[in-house]
């Protein structure tokens, strides 16, 4: 029996760190799936998480937000287009401490030559007042075969704290 | 490596311009299925509706509910007897170059006791994200599973389906 969803690369960090940084990602896949458990030192009880593709710091990425707080339902458009993309809300901070935040991002067709439509789903639960489910529909305009990733904090001067993870995996279709 | 599970059962590429794409045979042997598929529709509109049905019942035996945005608003609505589920969606051709990602996890479909139920992530962007649960209001084990446009223009060449089967421990 096939096997899939093969892991390509695990990140645990022993120190706070800027990025999480997958280069040189094998095209032997069809799609990528990323997992990340998540805490930053972002003074606030969220972070916005950001991703950028193969190096590509210009605006070509674009982002359609759904979330929720616990109170209210709210879409948005953080990344219309932006530099970065907007993957979801994570743990800040301010939040619980030992909370981390989970986020998934799912990448179809990772390497065909087409535009790179991606979906993320995040939560930031952390038994207090407010936290945040999210759902983004991202978008990269590059046509090219993802062969690198970058995740950051979206303010762009937080790091990700010790026990921070990433985890990248390959998923071949029959 | 992990075991054996996230299995590739099928997959389909669009060579040609087709409004169903159909999978049958579907073996017993997981716990759950995932459904990904990445679609782009002819019609000239930023994008538009696709559905499902099982084992070819096109009864009044669906029902979704659904929470979705478009950068500036949220909402929610639902459905019920309706004769199939609204599990994705497809960019038109207003959006050159852009494929839309739908991602369906369908939950305990091989047992013959209970209703099934379904999850879905729609993704068209620019102009929309969706999360939606559905029900199939019959017993039957899912053996097949058909996604059609919901209107008369067909899925595009170069769109993708895969179907995977997940096996618990």
């Amino acid at each position: 029996m096939a096997t899939t969803f093969t892991l390509i690369k695990t990140y645990t960090l022993a120190t706070a760190t800027a990025s999480f940084d997958f280069t040189s990602i094998p095209s032997t896949f069809t799609d990528l799936c990323l997992k990340l458990s998540t805490r930053s030192d972002y003074t606030q009880i969220y972070d916005p998480i950001g991703l950028q593709i193969n190096g590509d710091t210009t605006s070509t990425y674009y982002t359609r937000r759904l979330y929720g707080n616990g109170a209210t339902a709210t879409s948005d458009a953080p990344s219309n287009p932006s530099t970065v993309a907007a993957i979801g809300l994570s743990v800040g901070a301010s939040s619980t401490a030992s909370t981390f935040g989970n986020l998934e991002v799912y990448f179809p067709n990772a390497f065909g030559s087409t535009q790179k439509s991606f979906s993320c789903d995040a939560a930031s639960e952390n038994n207090a007042t407010t936290a945040y489910a999210t759902f983004t529909a991202n978008l990269w305009t590059g046509t090219a075969a993802i062969s690198s990733l970058k995740i950051l904090s979206a303010n762009g001067t937080a790091n990700f704290v010790t026990y921070s993870s990433a985890s990248l995996y390959g998923i071949l279709k029959a | 490596m992990a075991g054996a599970t996230y299995t590739p059962i099928a997959s389909t590429t669009i060579g040609t311009a087709i409004t169903t794409v159909s999978f049958s045979s579907i073996s017993g042997t997981f716990t759950d299925l995932v459904l990904v598929y990445s679609t782009k529709s002819q019609g000239g509109y930023d994008y538009q509706n696709s559905s499902i049905t099982f084992n070819g019942d096109t009864g009044t035996n669906y029902s979704y509910t659904q929470l979705y945005g478009d950068g500036s608003s949220a909402a929610s609505n639902r459905q019920s007897s309706q004769n199939n589920i609204l599990v994705g969606v497809d960019i038109g051709t207003t959006q050159a170059g852009k494929f839309s990602v739908n991602i369906l996890n369908i939950m305990n479909y091989s047992n013959t006791t209970t209703y099934k139920t379904l999850m879905t992530r729609k993704n068209a962007t620019p102009s929309l994200v969706s999360t939606a649960v559905g029900l199939w209001r019959s017993t039957a084990a899912i053996t097949s599973m058909t996604i059609s446009r919901d209107d008369s223009n067909g899925f595009s060449v170069g769109s993708t389906f895969a179907l995977y089967g997940i096996a618990a421990a």
